[in-house]
C-alpha cells in the first residue's frame, strides 16, 4: 500500500489555526482543525491502447480528480477549521486492493473513495469490516451495480450505463431520429452497453431497426492501404438497412471511430463514439466548467476524464457533506450524503444528489463529440413528478434494488 | 460588433443621429451600459429612447462593469484580457488599464472610489487596485473560484462570495482580514449588502436560494426559496439581486427560469414573478428606481421593467452572452 504525504493538508492545516484566532470571536468554531479522514482505493487497471492514435490513455486517470477535489475541500475547511486527509492507495491487483482494504478499516478509515471493478467493489462492499464504511464509487458504470448488486454502503457517483443511453434516446427523440442501426462489439462492457441502448430505445420509443455484431477484425490496419479494407468493410456491413442513426457500443474504442464516414448511407454516429453521452467531456465549458477545465490541465497537464471527474465529485461530496453537516465524523458525513439537505455543485447547473432508491448521484448528462457539445439531457420536455433528472436512468417505481 | 448599429441605423436613422450628437452631452437622460461577454463589446443604450447609441468595442471577455464614482468612466473586468479597462463615457472610449490579477470576473469599488475589489476567479484571490495609481496594493486569500462582491455602505466590510467553497466570506477592509465565513447554499454568486447596512442578500445559483445575512451576527436569518408552476425546480438560479433604498422590494434574477422574483424584503415572501428574457443575469435600478434593466444573457437582450406597475414593458436587443448592466446618469 503507497501511502502519500500531502504537504498541503499541513499548510492548510497551519493557516486555519492561524485564522481560528479572528474568527473565534463570531464563531462557535472548535478550538484546533478537526480532520476528515479518508482513503482513495483503486486496482490500477492495464490500459488497453485505442484505435485513434490522438488520444493515448493516461496512467493517472481517476486520482489526478481525488487530487483537484481535495484542494478544493481543503480551500473550504481552512475556513472553517476542518483539514482533510486522503490515503492514497492504488494496488496492482485484487488481492492487495482487499489487503489494502482491511488494513485501512482495521485503522479506523470509514469513507473510501473507490475506482474499482464491479465484482471487486461487491466483494469489498460485503466485507464484515465495510458493514459501517461508506463506499463512493467513482467510476463504475454497470447497472447491475445499481440493480440487484445494489448495496447500502454504496454510492455511485458516475452516471450508470442505463443514464447514458437514456440521455442519448432522449436526444433521438426529441431530434426525431427515431430509427437506429445497433452494432455491438465484442467485450463484455460492449454488451452490457449494447443492452442499455436497447433498453433505453423501448424507453423513449426508439426503432432498433438492426442490431448486429461488431465482428470484423482488420488485422494490421495501420499499415498502407489499410483504409480500403475497412471502408469496404463498413460499406458492406451498413448496405439494405434504413436507419437514421448508427449507434456503436464499443466502450473499449477498438472499433468505433472507424463507423463515421464509411457506411453506405451518410448517417451519423453516436453511443461510444460520435456524439456520446457522457459526464464529463472535454469541449464543455458551460456553468463554469471552464474553470474546472483549467484548474484539472493545470494541475494533470492533461485533459479531465470520466474517471477524474467521478472521482472529483466524489472527493467533493465528501467535503460538502462535512462542511454543510457541521461535522468531520465519518458516519455524521455518511448520514449527510444521504439526507434531503445534500446538495452538490458540479458544473452542470443543476444541484446533484444521491438517489434513495440505489444510491446514484442524479445527475444531468452531456451530450458531445470530439470538439463541441451538442446537448444536454435530460431533454426540455421529459417531465418528471419529482425531479426531471430522474427520467435518465433507473427510476424509483422500476427499481429492482432493495437497500439493506 | 458594428451589427447592432448597422441594424439600428437602418432603422432609426434620425433618431439615432440626435441621440449620438446628445450623447457627448452630459447631464442627460440616463445611459444604459451593459457588456457583451460573447462579443468584446459594450452596447451603450439610450434611457429614453431605448436607442443603442454606440456599441464599443473592448477587451476579451467582459464580464463585471462597474461606473466610477464621480460618473465618468465605466471599469470593465475584462476576463480573458487579465486587467482592467476604463471606459472615458464622454468620449465613449477606452482610455486607460488597470491591473486586476489573472481573470477578472466581476468587482466592487469602494464608497470613496479609490479602490476596486476584484474577485480573480481562477486564482482564489481577491486583488485591490488602486485606481488612480493604475497598481494592485493588495491580495486577499478566499475561497475557490471567488465570484460575487459587495462592500458595505461605510466602505469597511467586503463580501466576497465564493463558488466552489459555497461561502460569503466578511472581510475588513482596512486589515484586509477574513472576519467571518457563513455558508449558504451551493454556488454563490451576488452580495448585496441593504442600503441601512443591516443585511447582506447572498444568491446561490445551483442552490436556487437567497441567503440573507444579519450584518452584524453572521447569521443566516433566512433563505428564500422561489417556486414557478411549470418551471423545474433545476432552472431555478437565482443570480443578479437589486434591492430598492427603502429596503421594501427586492428583485431577484433566476437565470434559465427566464424570471425576476418580486420579493417583499421585509417578509420576504415572493410577491411576483416578471417574464423577462432568456437566462436572466444582472439587474440595475434607473437612479430614480422607476425602472429595473436585465442583462438577458440567452436571448441576447435586455428587459425592461417599470418597477411601480411591476411590468415588463420593454425588450432591447444587446450584444452576445449581456452579463452585466449599469445605469449611468
Amino acid at each position: 500500500m503507497r501511502v502519500r504525504f500531502d504537504p498541503r493538508a499541513v499548510v492548510f492545516a497551519i493557516s486555519g489555526l492561524a485564522c481560528l484566532a479572528s474568527a473565534q470571536a463570531q464563531t462557535s468554531a472548535p478550538p484546533a482543525s478537526a480532520t476528515v479522514k479518508f482513503a482513495y482505493l483503486a486496482l490500477a487497471t492495464k490500459r488497453i491502447l485505442p484505435l485513434s492514435y490522438l488520444d493515448q490513455p493516461p496512467t493517472d486517470d481517476g486520482i489526478q480528480g481525488a487530487r483537484l477535489g481535495l484542494a478544493d475541500d481543503e480551500t473550504t475547511g481552512r475556513f472553517i477549521h476542518q483539514a482533510y486527509h486522503l490515503t492514497e492507495a492504488i494496488e496492482p491487483d485484487a488481492a492487495a486492493v482487499l489487503a489494502a482494504f482491511k488494513s485501512l478499516a482495521a485503522a479506523g478509515q470509514k469513507l473510501f473513495v473507490t475506482d474499482l471493478p464491479a465484482d471487486l467493489l461487491l466483494q469489498i462492499a460485503d466485507l464484515p469490516e465495510a458493514k459501517d464504511a461508506t463506499l463512493l464509487d467513482a467510476t463504475a458504470q454497470d447497472d447491475g451495480l445499481r440493480a440487484g448488486g445494489c448495496r447500502a454502503n454504496v454510492l455511485h457517483l458516475l452516471p450508470s450505463r442505463a443514464m447514458l443511453a437514456d440521455a442519448l434516446m432522449q436526444y433521438l427523440a426529441v431530434k426525431k431520429w427515431r430509427n437506429i442501426l445497433l452494432v455491438g462489439g465484442p467485450d463484455p462492457g460492449d454488451k452490457a452497453y449494447a443492452e442499455a441502448i436497447r433498453h433505453a430505445a423501448a424507453k423513449f420509443q426508439i426503432h432498433i431497426v438492426a442490431d448486429k455484431p461488431w465482428t470484423y477484425d482488420p488485422g494490421a490496419r495501420r499499415t498502407d492501404t489499410g483504409h480500403y479494407a475497412i471502408e469496404a468493410e463498413v460499406a458492406r456491413f451498413t448496405q439494405g438497412i434504413d436507419y437514421d442513426v448508427l449507434v456503436v457500443a464499443d466502450e473499449g474504442d477498438n472499433f468505433g471511430d472507424d463507423l463515421s464516414y464509411r457506411a453506405t448511407d451518410p448517417r451519423p454516429v453516436a453511443g461510444t463514439q460520435g456524439l456520446v453521452p457522457s459526464a464529463w467531456a472535454r469541449p464543455f465549458e458551460q456553468w463554469g466548467g471552464t474553470q474546472l477545465q483549467s484548474r484539472f490541465l493545470k494541475q494533470a497537464a492533461r485533459w479531465m476524464t470520466d474517471r477524474d471527474y467521478g472521482a472529483w465529485m466524489a472527493v467533493r461530496a465528501v467535503g460538502e457533506a462535512a462542511a454543510h453537516g457541521s461535522s468531520t465524523d465519518p458516519q455524521a458525513i455518511a448520514g449527510f450524503l444521504r439526507s434531503p439537505d445534500f446538495e452538490l455543485a458540479a458544473f452542470k447547473g443543476a444541484r446533484l444528489s444521491f438517489r434513495s432508491w440505489d444510491g446514484q448521484l442524479r445527475q444531468p448528462v452531456l451530450l458531445a463529440d470530439a470538439r463541441s457539445l451538442v446537448s444536454v439531457s435530460p431533454q426540455p420536455g421529459f417531465l418528471h413528478q419529482f425531479s426531471e433528472l430522474d427520467t435518465l436512468g433507473v427510476d424509483q417505481p422500476e427499481s429492482s434494488c432493495h437497500l439493506k | 460588433m458594428p451589427s447592432e448599429m448597422t441594424a439600428a441605423r437602418a432603422r432609426l436613422a434620425a433618431p439615432l443621429l440626435i441621440a449620438l450628437l446628445c450623447a457627448a452631452r452630459p447631464a442627460l437622460a440616463e445611459r444604459l451600459l451593459v457588456s457583451n461577454e460573447k462579443d468584446n463589446t459594450i452596447t451603450v443604450v439610450d434611457g429614453k429612447s431605448l436607442a443603442v447609441i454606440k456599441t464599443v468595442p473592448v477587451g476579451a471577455r467582459p464580464r463585471g462593469i462597474i461606473l466610477s464614482k464621480d460618473g465618468k468612466s465605466l471599469y470593465i473586468c475584462t476576463s480573458d484580457a487579465d486587467h482592467i479597462e476604463e471606459l472615458d463615457l464622454a468620449s465613449l472610449t477606452v482610455t486607460r488599464t488597470l491591473p486586476s490579477g489573472p481573470d477578472p470576473e466581476t468587482f466592487t469599488i469602494s464608497p470613496d472610489g479609490k479602490y476596486l475589489y476584484v474577485s480573480n476567479e481562477n486564482d482564489n484571490r481577491v486583488s485591490v487596485v488602486d485606481i488612480a495609481e493604475a497598481r494592485i496594493t493588495s491580495e486577499i486569500a478566499v475561497g475557490v473560484e471567488p465570484e460575487g462582491m459587495g462592500i458595505s455602505p461605510d466602505g469597511k466590510t467586503l463580501v466576497n462570495t465564493s463558488e466552489t467553497t459555497s461561502m460569503a466570506h466578511f472581510i475588513d477592509t482596512a486589515s484586509h482580514e477574513v472576519t467571518a465565513n457563513v455558508l449558504v447554499d451551493s454556488r454563490p454568486r451576488v452580495a448585496k449588502w441593504t442600503a441601512d447596512a443591516a443585511q447582506v442578500w447572498v444568491s446561490s445559483e445551483v442552490g436556487g436560494s437567497v441567503s440573507v445575512i444579519d450584518a452584524a451576527t453572521h447569521q443566516v436569518v433566512k433563505k428564500i426559496r422561489f417556486a414557478i408552476p411549470g418551471v423545474a425546480t433545476e432552472s431555478i438560479q437565482p443570480v443578479g439581486i437589486a434591492l430598492t433604498g427603502d429596503r421594501k422590494t427586492a428583485f431577484v434574477a433566476l437565470g434559465p427560469a427566464n424570471r425576476v422574483a418580486v420579493v417583499d424584503a421585509q417578509t420576504f415572501e415572493v410577491r411576483k414573478y416578471l417574464l423577462v428574457g432568456q437566462r436572466v443575469w444582472q439587474l440595475a435600478f434607473s437612479p430614480d428606481e422607476q425602472r429595473l434593466y436585465t442583462t438577458n444573457g440567452v436571448s441576447n437582450d435586455m428587459s425592461v421593467i417599470d418597477v411601480p406597475a411591476l411590468k415588463v414593458t420593454k425588450s432591447v436587443p444587446v450584444g452576445r452572452l449581456p452579463w452585466g448592466v449599469v445605469v449611468a446618469p
